[in-house]
């Protein structure tokens, strides 16, 4: 968003200018999308208002954790829903286990259920990313199942009737705002860690799988330790925000678990904002996850729901197929690009002018 | 256990097996042809099994007679889905695009049922569904041997088509190479839609045995297509043949797991897809190398 103002707005001034602005647009933005977030659940403390940002947030740090591997390496995967439900798992046993009193203590386990999401993602990492493409799609699919039904069956669990966390001891009145700022504690991390990657030497030798594989491996990146390392990266926030979902809803069952919608959203919410970038994913999520839960509390009939998703999804992805966020810049990147053409260059004679150059 | 539970798991194994290779055909053609994986495959089996259970409960149509309307139904909706969605996906990342696209039809197709049918179960009722035949000691449901003979039937059928008839040489042609199919006059996108409407229509059959042999409500999409998806990747993606191998080893080894642990035996699937794939990703009888286009 910041990158997309500063370039707009540097034709305005000297050059100079833009540049100045430009360095100081991002930081602002950052500072004042904080003070934002910070500020919402202060400024807005009805209940179902607050309840929705939660979910929002937990649904931002899912889709820029996701990001991190199938935005930057290419690879679709359609199973982060098993990290969420390991973390989910993970932080209520711990909980159970350890006997940890409702409170604070219990988003002292996020960590916890995160690392157990990520040591779960290293065997199916080693398995799934040995297959490319579609195949490896379906695999992450079936992996999933092979959890889902796992959840049902093992004793541990407890099966269909779920686990039950310690109750939180928070005022009625405010009770979602822990669970909120803990959420937005962990989307800071999320991004940083997204924001890192991007920039670093590792998530180029990423976007060099996702462009050309076969070159990459060619050129010396060692590919089967940098998609496990994102695979597995990928994976650790998810598990965290998996066991904030579950204590803040009190208890864990495995169909919401490990739910076949849940990866669908964040796919969903990632294609939305734009695959590969730093904000599109956090744009798709805070967009669509707080629509969705307003459409759940509005229609409550499961029906009418899912037929909305349905088509909203089918929407976007044929509209918008690259994200809102990439169609956007790529826009303004070629308004800048026609710009010197308007100079008065010489006309190609090969190139079709008039109405044939403008449907080329 | 004895031989003969044994020998009767077997022979389910086999029975179902043929029904399930039917509506994994029909997914491993939509995607030789189009390199699109339908998701929504599972969906359309439950769709199937709801439109034989309205023309049975509401019209008093029975279910064999049923599939004259159910298989045009379902292969007018398979040409609407390639005609308006999967065809607009471009070329470069249609696989992974095509993925999302059916997904969003599959909730569509779910959202739609439980809004007109609800989300409680039901399950087909005819005189062949509840009675069984009785032979050297075995119980062989009707409504088995039913759906063993039309996916047989239909399977003939679609080898027939694909082998000797003309079309079928368009079809297996556009497989091979689109732009050589182009080249030489096939129209390619008329043969890709007809190929996804046929490879729709069979889950029309497959929906009204599941839904014989099965209780189901609008959600049962999901467990069906995490099956069918493992069988046509154990058989390969896009050899038909193989899936249908795929489809009859893997319920076959389903039903004589099921004698010691119904509740485990579904995870027969997965684990077997992880084993074969870890050690050979290309599945049991697929290419090795990826097909140029």
């Amino acid at each position: 968003m910041s990158a997309v103002s500063a370039r707009g707005s540097a034709p305005g001034g000297t050059a100079a200018d833009g540049r100045t602005l430009r360095r100081w647009l991002t930081p602002g933005a950052v500072v004042v999308a904080l003070v934002v977030f910070a500020g919402f659940p202060v400024i807005i403390t009805d209940p179902t208002a607050t309840s929705i940002a939660v979910f929002t947030v937990i649904f931002m740090v899912a889709t820029s954790a996701w990001n991190i591997f199938t935005g930057y390496s290419g690879y679709l995967a359609l199973g982060h829903a098993v990290f969420f439900g390991t973390g989910g798992y993970a932080v209520a046993l711990a909980a159970q286990d350890w006997h940890v009193q409702g409170g604070w203590a219990v988003f002292a386990l996020l960590p916890f259920g995160g690392l157990v999401a990520a040591a779960i993602a290293i065997p199916i990492g080693l398995i799934a990313l040995r297959t490319r493409r579609h195949t490896f799609v379906v695999v992450t699919i079936a992996i999933f199942f092979i959890f889902q039904l796992a959840a049902f069956n093992f004793g541990f669990t407890g099966g269909t009737s779920g686990l039950l966390l310690p109750l939180a001891p928070f005022s009625a009145a405010n009770y979602n705002q822990p669970f909120y700022y803990v959420g937005l504690a962990v989307l800071i991390f999320t991004v940083a860690v997204s924001w890192t990657v991007r920039r670093s030497r590792f998530g180029l030798q990423l976007l060099a799988i996702r462009d050309d594989e076969d070159r990459a491996l060619g050129l010396g990146v060692k590919v089967g330790r940098v998609k496990l390392a994102a695979f597995v990266l990928s994976a650790l926030p998810v598990g965290m925000v998996g066991g904030l979902y579950v204590y803040f809803i009190g208890q864990i069952f495995p169909q919401f678990a490990f739910d076949p919608l849940f990866d669908v959203s964040i796919a969903l919410m990632g294609f939305l904002g734009g695959l590969g970038t730093l904000i599109g994913p956090l744009l798709g999520a805070l967009v669509l996850e707080s629509l969705q839960q307003y459409f759940t509390l509005t229609f409550s009939g499961t029906g009418i729901y899912l037929i909305v998703y349905g088509i909203l999804f089918l929407v976007v992805i044929l509209l918008l197929p690259r994200g809102v966020v990439p169609s956007l810049s790529q826009l303004l990147a070629s308004r800048r690009a026609r710009a010197p053409d308007e100079a008065g260059e010489p006309l190609d004679p090969a190139v079709p002018t008039g109405v044939a150059g403008l449907l080329r | 256990m004895t031989g003969t539970d044994l020998l009767q798991a077997v022979i389910d194994g086999v029975l179902t097996g043929g029904v399930y290779a039917l509506m994994a055909a029909g997914l491993s053609l939509i995607f030789g042809v189009m390199d699109i994986i339908n998701i929504a495959q599972g969906a359309m089996v439950v769709l199937g099994g709801y439109l034989s259970y309205a023309l049975s409960v509401h019209l008093g149509i029975g279910l064999l007679p049923g599939l004259l309307i159910t298989i045009p139904a379902l292969f007018l909706l398979g040409v609407v889905i390639e005609f308006g969605f999967m065809r607009r996906l471009r070329e470069a990342d249609r696989t992974a695009m095509s993925i999302l696209v059916t997904f969003a039809v599959a909730i569509l197709i779910e959202g739609i049922l439980s809004a007109i049918f609800g989300i409680d179960y039901v399950q087909l009722h005819a005189s062949y569904v509840d009675t069984s035949l009785h032979v050297f000691g075995f119980y062989l449901p009707y409504i088995y041997l039913i759906g063993f003979a039309l996916a047989v039937a239909l399977l003939i059928g679609l080898y027939y088509m694909l082998y000797r008839t003309k079309f079928g040489r368009a079809i297996r042609a556009s497989l091979q190479n689109r732009s050589a199919a182009d080249l030489i006059g096939i129209n390619v996108n008329r043969t890709r839609t007809i190929s996804v409407g046929i490879g729709v229509s069979l889950t029309a059959v497959g929906g009204m045995v599941f839904g014989a042999t099965n209780a189901f409500n609008p959600n049962s999409g999901y467990d069906l297509i995490s099956r069918l998806l493992a069988i046509v990747i154990l058989g390969g993606l896009g050899s038909i043949g193989g899936a249908m191998a795929a489809a009859i080893l893997m319920l076959v080894i389903n039903d004589v797991v099921s004698i010691w642990s119904p509740t485990w035996a579904p995870l027969v699937f997965f684990v077997a897809l992880v084993l074969v794939l870890s050690v050979r990703p290309q599945g049991l009888f697929g290419r090795s190398a990826v097909r140029a286009q």
